[in-house]
This record gives C-alpha cells, structure tokens and sequence, in this order.
C-alpha cells in the first residue's frame, strides 16, 4: 500500500458537469446524437466547450425546458417526444439517440428511462435510445462518459469468447495503435467500447477481459464485472511507464510471457524516451500543482514526476476510486499530496503560497493565474488530443513543457527593453 | 420544450455576471450546482480576462437536496463577503435552484450585513441572457439610489448652466461580452468631449458601486445600447427626472444625430455642425468611384437589435447597398426591427433558432452578410462574404487593436470590415473585362484575405458550378445552350442571375430556359 497522503475537501467547486462528455463522445460515435434534456443554462455550456459553430448541424442539442413543462409532467414527457420526432425526422441517418439528464431534469424528476423504453418501442428497429445523467449535481466532466457507457452496458450481447475489451474512449489513431501491439504480442482479439459504430457494441461475458484506458469508468465497470467480465487492474496508459506496465497487465491475463511483450514494447519504450529527453530537459525540477477537473489528474502526476522528474506539490482529483487508482497510487512518490473534491478559493490560496512552476486547471482559472504570473496548462486538453500510449508520451509531456517555454521565450532578456 | 442545437443568447445569470464582471468591489453569490462554473471562461477565455468573475458558486450537489441547501446558501454568503469584502453583493440563482426554492436573496438580506444586497430573481425559464443584464443592472441602480431619488429635486437637463459648469453625462450600458463596447466607450468619450461634455460615469463597464450611487450628479444619460440601459434609464428618468438619449452612435448619420440630440437635451449650442460630416473618412470613401461598385449589392443582416437596425440604415442610407434581409435574435427589440424592415419593404425575422436564419439567407441570396459568428459560419458554407456585426461574442471580436462601431472611428471601422469581404470595384470591373481571356481562371479570387470568396481554393467554385448543372429547378429544364451561358456569367453573381432567370421562366410559364431566356429575364429584371 502506497504512503500517499490522502485529503478530502468541499465548498465552491470551478469543474464542469458531466454534459460536457458529450464534447468528445459525440466524434467517437459519428452515428448517435446526444439530446440533453435541460435549460438554456445547459444549452450554453456545451456550446461554449464545445465550439459549435464550426458544425452545419452539430450531433447534439439541448431539449430546453421551458415554464409551461415545469408546471406538469405529463406535458413534459409529451413536449420530448414532440421533440424528437422532429430531431429523428430532420436527421434520419442518427442510429443512436442518448437521452441526457441534467440539473434541472433530475430535480424536476423527469423520468428519462421510461421516456426512453416507450420511444424504443415506437422506433424499434430504427433508432436506439438510451438514457443517462449527466447532471452537475451527481457526476463532473469526465464522469459522463461513465454514465454513458453504463448505459450501453444492457444492449451488449452476451458471448463467452475470449477477448481483451479495451474500454474508454480513445482516439482512432490510439486504439489502431494499442490493438496492433496487442497483436504483436499475441491477443488478437482485442475490441474497443465505446465502439466507432454505436450499433457496433462488443459482445461480452465470462470470458471478458477488461482493460481499461481511461481513469473514471467506476459505474461502468461495476456493470461489466456483473455481466460476468474480469477486470485488470493496471495503471493507465499514458507515458512509458504507465504504458508498458498497462500492456503487460494485459499478457498477463492472457498468461503471455513477460519477455514476450518486452520483445514488443523495448523498441517502442526507446524511441519514446529520447522523444521525451528535450521535454524532460524543461521539466525536471519544476513544481506542479495539479488542480481537479478530470480524473486523469493521478495518472498525469505520476507521469510527470516519475519519467519527466517533476515535482509534485498537489494532487487534486474531482473523484478518487481507491480500488483503480490502487495500481496508480503505488507508483506515486511517498507522501505525494493527493485532495479530493475542492474549495477552490482554498486551493488558490495554496497555489499562490507554494509558487509552483506550472498550474493544471480548467480554462476559467488559466488566464487570472497567468495574469498573476503563474504558468498554467488548461486540462481540458487531455481529453481532446491523443495522449495514450508510448508513442504519444512525448507528445503528452509536450502538452506541459510547451507553457513553460514559452513562458521563457515570452520573458528572456532578448525582450526586456527597460 | 424548444429543441436547440445552438443559442445566439446565454441563461439570465450569464447577463448578471456580465454586470457583475464589469464592475469593481461587488461580488455575486450564484446558487448553482458545479457546472455552471463554465460561466467563466466566457470572460476568461473569450473576452481573455485576467481575473476570475467575482462570482462565487454555491456548488450544491444531488446528496445536499435532501438537506439544508439553505445552510449552503449561507456559508458561502459569508465565505463571500469574508473573503472578497465587496462593497455590494448580488445575490441569485441559476436554473436549478430556482427550482429548488431557497430563495437565496432572502437569506442574505437576513443576514445581518452592512452592504447593500441586491436580490436577484431572474427567471431561467422564459429570459435570456441580455434581459438578465439589463434586470441586474436596473436592481443594481435601484437599491443603490432609491433612497437618494427621494430627496433630491428633479433634474434639469440645463442646470448645469446655473451650476457653472461644463454639462456632465453618464454613459450607460457598456459591458463585458457586450460587441466592442470597450473602444465604444473611448470613442463616445472623445466625441462628447470634442463638444465640451464631460463624462460623469460610464456603467456597468468600469464601474463601482459608490459610481452607481453618484449617477445623479449628471445631467443627462447617454444609452449607448437598449437591450442593457433602458430600462435604467427609463427608472432614472421616472424617479429623478433624468432625460436620456435614445439615438445609436452608429454610423456617419446617426452619429451626427446623437451629438444633435445631446445638445437639444442640454440646450448647448452645436459650433462645429459643418465639421461633422468630415469628421470620418466613410462618407468620401462611400462617394469615391471605387464604391459605385457597391451600389445596390444585396446585404443580409441578422443580429442583436442594436446592431441590426444601426447596420440596415448604414447599408441604405451611407453605402448604397439593397438590404434583402433583416432580423433578430433580441425579442425585446422586435417591435423596432419590424419597424425598420416594414421602411425597407421586407419582413423582418424575429428568431433564435440559427437554421432558420441560414434558410433566410439562402433565400434571399444576398452578395454580403452582416451578423454574428453564427452568421459567418453559415455564410461561409454559402460561399457568401460576411463581416461580423454582433454578438455572440467569439474570441475574434476581442481584437487587440482600437477598433469601435460608434462615432467615426467606428464608421471608419465599419466601411472596412464590410467592404472588404467583397470584391473591390476595380478589381470586379477587370474580371468582368477580361473573363472571357484563357488566363482567367473561374472562380477568381480577391486579394483580400479571410472570407469565402478567397477561402478554400478553386475546388470549392468547382464543386459549385457542378452544383449548378445538377441542383435544377425540377419543373424547368436548363438546355445546353441556357447551361453554356450561365457559365459566361461571373461566379460571384451566377446564383443569382440562376434563380432570377427560373423565377422570371416560372411567371411566364416557359418549359425550358435557353441562352435567350436569359437575356429576356436580364432584361426583365433590368
């Protein structure tokens, strides 16, 4: 068990909500649309993650409620269905619909589940529609994509072949990356949930091993290991390291031999760590001060203290799973500060006491900390751009070593006129 | 329940944190769960601010419903005022804690502070961001002033001739996210200044509340935008008897009206009537030769009120264009676009949904549009050129040089930002002179940069020219020869002699169109 020091903190959170999952979910799988069923308020953040405008018709709206639904709530179940009979007629190619829950959808209580289990019968055999929350009350940013896949979990058929079944979404060049070295080293039936196709949905079973690619699928996992599914615990797969032993966890549920897979993996290992020499170069020595947002936070800090050698001042994490972050926690330095849940004016005020080099947090705190002269890294980057891998570490560390030189291009001497 | 893939407006507590945002020493305390904390990056990010909003969020979560939200409430009351010791403090509720009903205002009122605490109710269900700016900065006023409108005397728009100085205006209705309201303020400042009128206050924007309080120490007010201002100004005007000014600044003519009107409020004499008219470089390069080119283009504009009425008279009235299409997102202001597209025989659009302005746009099939980034957008997918007249704000409309839409900088400002996109006059009179050369290349690009008449490359005009030939109308056969000719026609003016040419072949029932009927309906439409 790792000596890792572990805090707890609540009051004022600046995190975004689960609805903002969509943001990404929504390219994995090109033929479903998300229809969140909330306010203007809802509306109006994924529109501002998300870049909207840059879409003729993006694949994901918001249902707004309006006065006359919060007065009762059989017209509010009849104005939804209103609702997507226009959507599926405007947009027959959508295969999936998901049907989002929110703040406003949960406290009102709109029964989304049964809204979708009539319109799956009126739609049988066109459109699929599940249901799932990704309210601000219940789950933050990456905790969506949770609540999605669980949701998908059900549809999933039931099979005892032997498979690896990587889960979490990954980007397309990632996941063809991880399934050829899982080949190479001898699993050659490896598939991915989410899949690219929402109605290409692995089928699992007892024979099911899951390996999961991203930190934050807890319900999701639950709901796998009842339909029969082993889970491997591993770190996750970002940076060398996490990696190599994510890969090796994955052989040895197939009981490949170890060598086996270093056969594989040491060229790969190689390459990547003189790719990440001039990053280290930046990096080493820097304090970091990781602020919560997206689960990916531990796995992050472990990355960067041990194979770029910073140093670690604050973990924060929205959520912490013991059970997966276990593998993770152990590999962490001893007394590594880890808070879970925040009050962010009181992690500010540590910030600004402990100056580090450089701050991860969301992109409402980035530029107030850099106009306070502090380097930051906005960490919704690390759900966007494909980080996962051996081959993406340098690109990973890049990600945090770009601020910090700048920073120095921006301040030399070469600029200071006065 | 309305079905929204995307919103020209945010909630109404974005427009209170835009109050908020823009002033100093007040601070907002928001019941809100965690994720409206996006709110944020709206000033962080786009308008790329250097501080946080002073805003804090109470965060309440699923598991707090069951028990005392109203204790959350509370406790981040007073971390609030502990903290950032504001010397106003707003307090409101987004969507849903509004359903929630801990009436967060209330609570704060009985808590025993000695600053003023503004109670916030605006209704998420059926407002909209810029009705929540406009009702936050009318409470704001109102709490701040209401006990001091009762003892002071009415005010003369003339007193300051009796006081003995110089007149003195408030500016109001400025803000963050609000279209170029920064170098809006500068520009108006400078104007009024050149006249001898000096600024009292200007608010939101800059502003703290002892500055909302001294309001009254001026003569007059300056609206500079409705959707914001008017109804504080119609309360300042009720209550103390303030005149405002309800001219928009914007544009060579209304400009000159505005700096009228302020005077005619203030009975100050206008000096310098004969130099206004040269006092921007808009009307001489309207009137240059280069701009004959510019007679009668076709402009499509959809924006915020303000904007869209300010852009329609400046297309008619100083560039000589032919408005096609007008309309709105700002339901407060239907009233007013109506008025203004009934003057320029067209119905106007009042809406919120960004497709059916897309559709308008098609249909109208205007050579240039005027309207938000949205706009821009759909324009671009038209292969239309498009200058951007208004909010929703996006990180390009923050740019880091002066550039204002009111006074004459700001009609400078604008004769660039809308010519520009099309082709200049000389340049389109060589391309209809020589098109027919072998080294002219269809779909011939203008020099200037960033819009879709240059975008891409040539496989765009391409790909549309086959559009062309495909997309028929499908009761009307084009022949060989009819296709031939559209062909000769310059690109940036083939869809519209296309649809002009069906639309005259339906009227006189002809089953096919041939190269003549083409001339027939040039002629026809002249």
């Amino acid at each position: 068990m790792s000596k890792v020091e572990l805090n707890k903190e609540t009051g004022p959170r600046e995190v975004f909500c689960g609805l903002t999952s969509i943001v990404w979910l929504h390219r994995r799988m090109p033929d479903a649309f998300f229809l969140v069923v909330g306010s203007r308020t809802c509306a109006h953040l994924i529109q501002s993650a998300a870049g909207v405008m840059i879409f003729a018709e993006p694949r994901f709206g918001t249902a707004i409620l309006e006065e006359k639904d919060l007065a009762g709530l059989a017209d509010a179940h009849e104005e939804l269905d209103r609702v997507v009979n226009d959507l599926i007629s405007r947009r027959p190619e959508i295969k999936t619909l998901f049907l989002v829950g929110s703040c406003p959808s949960e406290v009102i209580k709109l029964d989304l589940a049964t809204v979708a289990e009539k319109l799956n019968k009126r739609f049988l055999g066109q459109v699929r529609f599940v249901n799932y929350s990704g309210s601000g009350i219940e789950t933050t940013f990456t905790q969506g994509e949770d609540g999605a896949l669980k949701a998908l979990v059900p549809l999933m058929e039931s099979t005892d072949d032997e498979k690896l079944l990587l889960v979490g979404t990954l980007a397309n060049n990632v996941e063809d990356r991880f399934k050829k070295i899982f080949n190479h080293i001898g699993i050659t039936n490896v598939e991915s949930f989410p899949p690219r196709q929402s109605t290409e949905l692995p089928k699992i079973g007892k024979n099911t091993k899951v390996l999961l690619t991203q930190p934050y699928l807890s319900d999701t996992v639950r709901d796998l290991k009842h339909r029969g599914c082993e889970i491997i615990y591993a770190p996750f797969p970002l940076g060398v390291e996490g990696s190599t032993k994510w890969f090796l966890a994955g052989a040895d549920a197939f009981k490949i031999n170890e060598l086996k897979v270093h056969e594989v993996i040491a060229p790969l290992a190689n390459r990547a760590r003189q790719a990440l020499e001039k990053h280290t170069e930046i990096l080493r020595g820097k304090k970091l001060f990781l602020l919560p947002e997206s689960q990916l936070e531990i796995s992050l800090a472990r990355f960067l203290h041990n194979e770029c050698g910073m140093e670690l001042i604050e973990v924060g994490t929205p959520y912490l799973n013991k059970d997966l972050m276990d593998e993770e926690l152990n590999l962490l330095p001893d007394d590594t500060k880890i808070v879970e849940g925040q009050h962010v004016e009181k992690q500010l005020d540590r910030v600004r006491a402990s100056s580090p080099d450089l701050v991860v947090c969301g992109m409402g705190l980035a530029n107030p900390l850099e106009a306070e002269g502090i380097s930051t890294k906005w960490s919704i980057e690390m759900v966007f751009s494909p980080i996962h891998g051996i081959d993406q570490a340098a690109d990973l560390a890049g990600l945090f070593s770009r601020p910090l030189k700048r920073n120095q291009i921006l301040t030399s001497k070469t600029l200071a006129t006065h | 329940m309305e079905l929204t893939l995307w919103t020209y407006e945010g909630p109404p507590h974005v427009g209170a944190m835009r109050v908020a945002s823009s002033m100093k020493d007040i601070h907002y305390v928001l019941h809100a769960p965690q994720g409206d904390t996006y709110a944020d990056l709206l000033f962080t990010m786009i308008e790329r601010r250097g501080q946080r909003p002073p805003v804090t969020y109470t965060t309440f979560q699923a598991r707090d419903l069951g028990g005392d939200t109203a204790e959350l409430v509370k406790r981040n009351i007073t971390e609030a005022v502990e903290r950032f010791k504001p010397k106003t403090l707003l307090v409101g509720e987004s969507c849903t804690a509004e359903l929630i009903q801990d009436q967060p205002g209330a609570l704060a009122k009985g808590m025993g502070f000695d600053i003023p605490i503004v109670n916030l109710e605006l209704p998420a269900y059926s407002k909209k961001e810029n009705w929540g700016a406009s009702e936050t900065f009318y409470q704001l006023i109102r709490t701040l002033l209401k006990d001091k409108v009762n003892e002071i005397d009415k005010i003369n728009p003339q007193r300051w001739k009796s006081l003995g100085r110089r007149p003195k205006v408030n500016i109001l209705g400025p803000t963050l996210l609000g279209f170029r309201c920064r170098d809006d303020v500068i520009e108006i400042q400078r104007i009024l200044s050149e006249q001898g009128i000096d600024t009292n206050v200007v608010a939101p924007l800059g502003s703290s509340p002892e500055d909302i309080e001294r309001l009254t120490d001026a003569d007059i007010n300056v609206c500079l935008y409705h959707e914001i201002a008017e109804i504080s100004c119609e309360w300042l005007k009720r209550n103390c008897g303030m005149e405002y000014t309800t001219t928009i600044p914007i544009g060579i003519k209304n400009t000159i009206k505005f700096i009228h009107e302020i005077h005619e409020k203030l009975d100050l004499p206008l000096t310098n009537k004969g130099e206004l008219e040269h006092k921007s470089k808009l009307p001489w390069y309207s009137k240059s030769v280069d701009s004959n080119y510019l007679t009668g283009k076709r402009v499509f504009i959809f924006g915020d009120g303000t904007h869209a009425i300010a852009a329609a008279k400046i297309a008619k009235d100083e560039l000589g264009f032919e408005v096609v299409g007008l309309g709105t997102y700002s339901r407060e202001m239907a009233r007013q676009v109506r008025a203004v597209a009934k003057d320029l025989n067209i119905e106007a659009l009042i809406t919120n949904s960004y497709l059916e302005v897309e559709d308008a746009m098609k249909k109208a099939s205007p050579e240039l549009v005027l309207g938000t980034q949205m706009e821009r957008h759909s324009a671009k997918r038209l292969g239309i050129p498009c200058a951007v007249i208004s909010t929703p704000m996006h990180v390009q409309d923050v740019p880091a040089r002066y550039s204002p839409q009111m006074g004459w900088e700001g009609a400078n400002v604008i004769f660039d930002d809308w010519v520009h996109p099309l082709m200049m006059g000389l340049e389109e009179h060589l391309i209809d002179m020589f098109k027919h050369d072998f080294e002219f290349v269809d779909g011939h690009q203008s020099h200037l940069g960033h819009t879709a008449t240059n975008a891409p490359d040539n496989k765009e005009t391409k790909h549309e020219q086959s559009n062309i030939s495909i997309k028929e109308e499908k009761s009307i056969l084009w022949t060989e020869s009819g296709k031939a000719e559209l062909t000769k026609v310059p690109f940036f003016v083939r869809g519209k002699v296309k649809s002009n040419t069906e639309k005259y072949a339906l009227s006189k029932g002809l089953p096919e169109i041939n190269d003549e009927t083409l001339y027939d309906a040039k002629a026809f439409f002249g």
